[in-house]
């Protein structure tokens, strides 16, 4: 550290000497209580710079303040899990050395300011959780929702995030496999953008986002800082949208995938070398939490000379540069002796290095600015210290209208109509104009692409494989969260089951209004219940998430969005996974799943044809989700089922075209009341069994005990369903049509 | 025989590419693009990806890596020299190969299985390969469109159903000798069925035995 003199404290606050210290803490998103808070920490006011780095770190985007209390439900523990929640990514052992990290987060606000940057820094980030872990960032999977798609507006964000998805992620080299796409109304002015990476590594290449020892040297690697994102986690995702938000746009990042695959690359070679104590990223509250989180990890604290930072404007402030969310930059933590080969290597791979700050034993951050010290702040507090919010909730009144709501049918609708409208609705068509603007085969390693229910991704030169599947659903949620949280987590065991895995672990991106609103707590607190439950059922521990709060406009909040990302691992991998284009002419079509209940409560039959979103959906049934996953894992891996595919959005009429689209042979589907065909209960899926396989299916269902039945089979160019003499026919050719061009016509106006 | 695999800051299908190469019974290694001297090799492949990401324009700042000149010498002196998606761009910059790759027609990326025929089998990339013959190679590109305003190029694989706008609707092209390639679709992921397609094994093994050749 350079020769310092305490800035004196009279002066210290004074950027402009007219901006009273009220109006500066409540334009950083800071309450009165919090910097009574702060005073009462530090015994005195706080300086500038300290003020900066409490208001980006007390964010709700940071601090999980009004979320924390709620988030302890989850169940974490497993005996494969290494590293829980809490770190920059959870990892779970996966066998013979190996590890996975994976991580989910959300970049909803940015989005809606500036849709390409928003996207693509939000895959940036994600990729930076990952590889702090010390893992090779392999995969990522998207789940994005917007406003109808007859709005302007809602094309052009959705575009703009898709390009923005594309152009980061496919420059930074890491494939984008699969990941969702919704439509609804109530994302018009607050679309939901959230990415989640899976990530491997070697046992002992594991890195943990600590200082390390005293002594220890910090090291700031990558882009150099600028003013961009300054105050991103307090002013934009810490607060809801009013009016022009485009005021706010000097608050969002802009990402340079470049640079970050070199950091990567840089990164591994680090920790390849062994190199590091502890690397963390920057990402929100950048230097502010790169330097108090890992000190506080340690429990020691930390000296940083921020003139040592690299910079690409001259002129910036203490404040401004601890509260910089400059994208592609990464903090390690390297012992004095390891520090010129840590800079040669950063070298070689042409990134930027400066050596910043030194760990010291006493858990104080002293942050220097010019020779002066500026900042002086226990490092734990400005995490362990964080604000904790039990905030008031309180079930909506409307709830029990909502579950009133239930439409009868007097006669039959359509059925051939109702398929066509459904295949053309964006929520359930084809989704290939999004995912073939990604690059998704990079690696060499996927072996289930996007377009079926899970991904299955092939683990380097072994014979495991990792299977991911993301799942939302916002209008089930919002017609009950509970039940629609615990419908999440089942329904991508299952989709994850399909492709021969197990279930292993499930990270959660949490996306909710506002978090003031006592029925948005609800709603909040009910979700992750629901979640809980389910995972509790089936063992799987919860390892990471997020929450995105504040996911409202003028005052209209979204429907609550709880997004599960759920890993399974299979090992040895099939030898022939299922995809739907396995599907040949002759095989039979069976269900697997209980009896239907006649319940189409928030079903997209009801959405798309009758404008309908009410009733109570069904309740999960966690034995047959059992039944389920235990079936789906045994039919592929036992007996090599060519193809499964699970019911869920338009019900097995979707599920049946969708198998008969993708594989280019019609269908034909027997069914006994036409309200089956488009019903959403859980724990249901159809399959594609050759006729030499009928028996051993059908014995190993009573095995499992769970009921299945052959209902169709596939051939020929038609879509049919049929019940005695009633025959509904759409011609595969027009269905496919439809199917493809769904978004593709809409996004070319 | 060993094969030299080039590695720009940005590259990103190294290690596919060595990896498929490999698998097929070649030597190689991946060099770093401030390498000068590649005297131990017998080939060389650009591998895909964004070198220098591709600012300014793509493979405009990548031909002025230092590896670029001992390209250029194994290029003259009858090496096979292979470009793919990315290197192809690198090729063109260097003017080792006629022509440019600009933005597809759409204007979007594309990422998907796309069916190429082979129409020469003179090249180092085709010459294991049958005229006529209808390969499954993924593309994986925005800059993918091939011009040659004043000329009409060697076309050595066609697009059946062209994607991108390309003249002639050329996937692959070579120089006169045919000993310098540049491929926009990725031949290294078409290398194994179990991902969709091993259609692409014949053009990698065609570059192998051409490396063998050309030394010979």
């Amino acid at each position: 550290m350079p020769d310092v003199s305490l800035a004196p404290e009279e002066d210290a606050f004074v950027p402009d000497p007219d901006a009273n210290r009220e109006a500066v803490y409540r334009l950083l998103g800071m309450s009165d209580d919090e910097y009574r808070s702060v005073c009462e920490i530090l015994g005195r006011e706080p300086r500038p710079a300290e003020l900066a780095m409490y208001s980006v770190m007390w964010s709700e985007h940071c601090s999980y303040k009004s979320s924390r209390s709620h988030l302890k439900r989850f169940p974490t523990d497993a005996p494969w899990v290494v590293v829980g929640p809490g770190e920059n990514a959870g990892v779970v052992d996966i066998g013979d050395g190996w590890l996975a990290a994976l991580r989910i987060e959300s970049h909803n606000h940015p989005s809606y300011v500036e849709p390409y940057q928003g996207a693509a820094t939000g895959v940036g980030g994600i990729l930076r959780d990952v590889f702090t872990m010390g893992a090779r960032p392999v995969a990522l999977w998207d789940q994005i929702r917007f406003g109808p798609l007859d709005q302007s507006k809602n094309r052009y964000l959705f575009g703009g995030v898709v390009a923005g998805i594309a152009g980061y992620g496919n420059a930074v080299g890491v494939p984008t496999v699969g990941g969702e796409v919704d439509f609804a109304e109530c994302y018009s002015g607050n679309p939901l953008v959230n990415v989640m990476c899976l990530g491997v590594l070697q046992r002992d290449q594991l890195v943990l986002g600590t200082a390390g020892t005293d002594g220890a040297v910090a090291i700031l690697l990558g882009r150099a800082t600028g003013r961009d994102g300054i105050g991103g986690a307090s002013v934009l995702a810490s607060a809801s949208f009013e009016e022009a938000s485009e005021a706010k746009r000097p608050s969002v990042q802009v990402g340079d995938p470049f640079e970050e695959k070199k950091l990567i690359e840089a990164c591994l070679e680090l920790y390849e070398k062994g190199l590091v104590l502890g690397v963390q990223d920057l990402g929100a509250a950048g230097l502010s939490c790169a330097t108090s989180e890992p000190a506080a990890r340690a429990g020691m604290g930390m000296d940083v000379d921020l003139s040592s930072v690299h910079v690409r404007e001259s002129g910036m402030s203490a404040p401004e540069l601890l509260m910089s969310e400059s994208q592609e930059r990464m903090m390690a933590f390297v012992d004095p002796s390891e520090v010129d080969e840590v800079l040669a290597v950063a070298r070689h791979w042409e990134i930027d290095a400066s050596v910043v700050g030194t760990v010291k034993a006493g858990g104080m951050l002293r942050v220097f600015h010019d020779g002066s010290l500026v900042a002086e702040l226990p490092a734990a507090s400005l995490s362990e210290d964080a604000p904790l919010y039990h905030r008031p909730l309180g079930e909506p009144h409307w709830m029990e209208d909502i579950w009133a709501k239930t439409l009868t049918f007097v006669i039959r609708p359509g059925l051939a109509e109702a398929l066509m409208k459904l295949l053309d609705d964006p929520s359930i068509a084809s989704k290939a104009w999004v995912y073939n603007q990604y690059d998704h085969m990079l690696f060499l390693n996927t072996v289930i692409p996007p377009g079926n229910d899970g991904s299955l991704i092939r683990v380097g030169n072994t014979n495991k494989a990792l299977a991911v599947s993301t799942d939302g659903n916002g209008r089930l949620c919002y017609l009950d969260p509970r039940r629609g949280g615990g419908r999440l987590v089942y329904e991508a065991a299952l989709n994850v089951a399909m492709t021969g895995a197990r279930p292993l672990a499930l990270v959660d991106n949490l996306n909710f209004g506002n978090p003031e609103k006592p029925e948005v707590m609800w709603q909040f607190r009910e979700s992750i219940e629901g979640i809980s439950e389910a995972c509790e059922r089936l063992g799987i521990p919860v390892v990471g998430g997020n929450v995105s709060f504040y996911n409202e406009t003028d005052g209209v909040d979204i429907y609550p969005t709880p997004v599960v990302g759920l890993l399974g691992l299979v090992d040895p991998m099939p030898e022939s996974p299922p995809r739907l284009d396995r599907i040949e002419e002759g095989m039979s079509l069976w269900r697997f799943g209980p009896e239907w209940a006649i319940n189409l409560a928030g079903s997209a039959f009801e959405k798309i044809t009758f404008a309908h979103v009410g009733g109570r959906p069904s309740a999960p049934d966690p034995t047959m989700a059992k039944a389920c996953i235990e079936m789906a894992t045994r039919l592929v891996n036992e007996l090599g089922i060519p193809a499964l595919h699970d019911i869920s959005d338009g019900g097995m009429a979707i599920a049946a075209s969708e198998m008969a689209i993708g594989s280019g042979q019609g269908v034909r589907l027997e069914f006994t009341d036409w309200r089956h065909l488009f019903s959403e209960d859980p724990h249901r899926f159809l399959a594609a069994v050759p006729d030499e396989l009928s028996e051993t299916v059908g014995a190993l269902a009573v095995e499992v005990g769970i009921p299945a039945a052959r209902i169709g089979s596939f051939g020929g160019d038609e879509i049919a369903f049929e019940q005695g003499g009633i025959r509904a026919v759409v011609a595969l050719d027009a269905a496919t049509e439809t199917y493809k061009n769904a978004i593709p016509h809409r996004m070319s106006h | 025989m060993k094969v030299a695999v080039v590695v720009f800051p940005g590259t990103n299908c190294e290690r596919d590419t060595v990896h498929v190469l490999r698998a097929l019974g070649a030597e190689a290694d991946l060099v770093w693009h401030r390498e000068t001297d590649l005297s131990a090799f017998d080939g060389a492949v650009l591998p895909g990806g964004f070198a220098h990401g591709d600012y300014l324009r793509t493979g405009a700042i990548a031909r002025f890596s230092p590896v670029m000149d001992e390209i250029v010498r194994m290029a003259a002196a009858g090496m096979p020299v292979v470009g793919i998606c990315n290197g192809f761009q690198v090729l063109c910059e260097a003017g080792l190969l006629p022509g440019a790759l600009i933005a597809n027609r759409d204007l979007a990326f594309i990422c998907k299985m796309v069916d190429v025929e082979v129409v020469d089998t003179g090249s180092v990339l085709t010459a294991a390969a049958m005229p006529g013959q209808r390969l499954r190679i993924p593309l994986n590109s925005y800059e993918g469109n091939y011009v040659l305003p004043d000329g009409s190029p060697r076309v050595v694989l066609r697009y059946v159903d062209d994607p991108n706008g390309s003249q002639d609707g050329a996937a692959a092209i070579a120089n006169d000798r045919g000993n310098v390639v540049g491929i926009m679709p990725h031949p290294e992921r078409a290398s194994d069925a179990l991902l969709g397609s091993s259609d692409g094994v014949v053009l990698m093994e065609g570059f192998i035995a051409s490396m063998e050749v050309s030394h010979a």
